[in-house]
């Protein structure tokens, strides 16, 4: 099933072997999951094959990942509680609360 | 408030090279960036850059990038992250946003190199997850090594669509075809001949009809467009992908010095700061560098910074007199020389008939994305002869000339201007030592021994793939187009240092196939 197969590059012929980095756990809608330390909560959350990141006010249609450099923000998230915070630029973090934002969060 | 002689806003290669170019002379430099890492784009640009030494060409951006930020670390300068840049204002102060509050700079000059963003195209279903910037793909698979998906669908064909591309390949994600709405493709001719190659088709002239999918994408479907930009009913074709990459162009990110009332012109679609051959805009002592000033090459923003990191120095008095004068003059040769040839800015659409040699341009190339096997023995570096020697498969002027200097033999000749084709010399000795087939950021070179004996010929491919081929092991030539050809087994893999990560893997092949074998793909052809 496309998604579900491990998307980490573990080896890459420029990039070389992946470095070992420390598994962080956080929970996503109150499902515990995990990530690496050092990467935006987006990776992480594409790691774990979740591409929607919230869903839109008026019509309530699904976003995730769009431009991946904190322009866009269409992968806002609710993270500690905080709504629109922009998951691609906001580095994973030991015992993070990442929820699925609906409209403006809050 | 505290001062600095010069701020520069932004570390990419632009700004990087701007504070360099100051600090080098003496001035107290600061350099702002809104990102985590310094960089900007160059440490997701894993491909080995075009033009010549001066230009840092065969480096790869990666490599650029920390050479570059060593070097002005080195020189002094402070690097600020995290440090987003809120408001230009009068007599070029600063509002900086850092932490959690908001500080005030002032400099005497101040050079803005921000850069560019992504422009992007709305079509049904653009809004899905899976739908994503070209750059965001790279970003996801180059920095955070997350592929971001499995199978994509590229939309636009220039460098940044093919340069990806390729990329998703490397990163073990597949690609089912570069979608381009022009006629003809956008970017360097060699960068799409790797990709076809490999078996990626290109369709010219159609455009995205949508994307499907309800939570997430699950297809892509493209129609063909006539002239007048309608879709032709009855053209329309679906892929099974997960990911739709968007490159249709970079728009310059100047919020800032609009802001400020910095004087704007009209280019392309969008428009661009005024600014003097130094960078110097309406807001006097306010300089530009880089994309922000007009979307290029990250080659020619290393100069463009260069140059107005100088001029900022010369306007404060650090640097004057024949010293100025030689290096502005040197750094503008330079960067003229990169903005010659067939893709200069001033020829962005249109596509010349003939090389400056005067040979006709590929139509092939240009719709297929590889040189039909009729065409390859037009150009200089294509020729026949005894015993190993290269086959240089670059048929357009752009200005890159890494491989004549990689040749220890003299094979290799680019006369005149570093945009002129490279000839092979036929007579002066390959040794098939392969630097010149690392060097070429094209990856357009091949070495090639017509007769080995047997009836059989030996063919050379650089090969940025895992996993590498393992000698004896056979599997399939693959022609220009990536159409299969023959059964071919792997000769030798050769991976030093100085080939900086581009292996050299050679297969054996029937002799007739010795100049149409351009790629090698472990399954066997039924």
């Amino acid at each position: 099933m496309i998604g579900e197969d491990p998307v980490r590059i573990l080896s890459h012929p420029i990039l070389g072997e992946a470095e070992p980095r420390r598994r962080l756990t956080f929970t996503l809608d109150g499902k515990e999951m995990s990530g690496l330390e050092g990467e935006p909560i987006a990776a992480a959350l594409r790691a774990a094959g979740v591409m929607v990141h919230r869903y839109t006010k008026k019509l309530q249609k699904p976003r995730g990942v769009f431009c991946a450099i904190g322009r866009c923000t269409d992968c806002v998230m609710t993270v500690n509680g905080r709504p629109n915070v922009r998951t691609c630029v906001t580095p994973l973090e030991e015992g993070m609360t990442v929820k699925t934002q609906r409209g403006a969060g809050g | 408030m505290k001062r600095y002689d010069l701020i520069v806003v932004g570390a990419g290669p632009a700004g990087l090279s701007a504070a360099a170019e100051a600090a080098s002379l003496g001035l107290g430099v600061a350099l702002f960036d809104e990102n985590a890492r310094p960089g900007g784009q160059l440490f997701k640009q894993i491909h080995k850059f075009f033009g010549s030494r001066e230009h840092k060409a065969k480096m790869r951006g990666i490599a650029i990038g920390a050479e570059l930020l060593a070097e002005a670390r080195g020189l002094g300068v402070e690097v600020f992250l995290d440090s987003p840049v809120a408001g230009l204002y009068e007599n070029r102060e600063l509002l900086v946003r850092r932490g959690d509050g908001v500080r005030h700079y002032k400099a005497d000059a101040i050079v803005v190199a921000t850069g560019a963003s992504e422009n992007m195209l709305a079509f049904e279903g653009w809004t899905l997850p899976g739908v994503m910037g070209a750059g965001a793909a790279q970003t996801m698979m180059n920095l955070n090594r997350v592929r971001p998906g499995n199978r994509a669908l590229m939309l636009g064909s220039g460098n940044v669509g093919l340069v990806v591309g390729f990329q998703l390949l490397q990163a073990g994600c597949g690609l089912a075809a570069v979608v381009d709405a022009a006629p003809h493709i956008g970017g360097y001719g060699v960068h799409a001949a790797k990709l076809a190659r490999t078996g990626v088709p290109f369709f010219p002239s159609h455009t995205v009809l949508r994307a499907e999918g309800t939570d997430r994408v699950t297809g892509a479907v493209i129609g063909r467009v006539d002239t007048d930009w309608n879709v032709v009913p009855g053209s329309e074709k679906s892929f099974a992908v997960d990911t739709i990459c968007v490159a249709v162009g970079l728009s310059p990110s100047a919020g800032l010095l609009k802001m400020a009332g910095c004087r704007m012109r009209a280019e392309g679609p969008g428009e661009v700061p005024e600014r003097d051959d130094d960078g110097e805009t309406s807001l006097g002592g306010v300089f530009v560098a880089g994309d922000v000033s007009g979307i290029e090459e990250a080659s020619a923003a290393m100069i463009e910074g260069r140059l107005s990191g100088l001029a900022a120095a010369a306007k404060l008095g650090f640097v004057g007199g024949e010293a100025l004068e030689n290096r502005r003059e040197g750094l503008r040769s330079a960067l003229g020389s990169l903005r010659d040839g067939m893709f200069t800015p001033k020829n962005r659409g249109k596509i010349p008939a003939s090389t400056s040699e005067g040979l006709p341009v590929s139509e092939s190339l240009l719709t297929n994305g590889y040189l039909g096997d009729s065409e390859a023995g037009r150009y200089p570096g294509v020729k026949s002869a005894p015993g190993v020697h290269p086959v240089l498969e670059c048929a357009q002027n752009i200005p890159c000339n890494p491989c004549r200097d990689a040749c220890p033999k003299g094979c290799i000749r680019v006369e005149g201007k570093i945009i002129a084709l490279p000839e092979f010399v036929p007579g002066s000795g390959c040794s098939g030592c392969g630097m010149c087939v690392a060097s070429c950021s094209g990856q357009a070179i091949f070495l090639v021994n017509e007769d080995i004996g047997d009836g059989k010929a030996a063919v050379t491919i650089p090969y940025e793939f895992l996993p590498l081929p393992a000698k004896g092991q056979t599997g399939t030539a693959l022609g220009r187009s990536g159409a299969p050809l023959c059964p071919a087994e792997v000769a030798e893999v050769r991976l030093i240092g100085a080939y900086d990560h581009t292996a050299l893997m050679t297969f054996t092949v029937p002799r007739e196939f010795a100049m149409t074998a351009r790629f090698w793909k472990s399954e066997v052809a039924r």
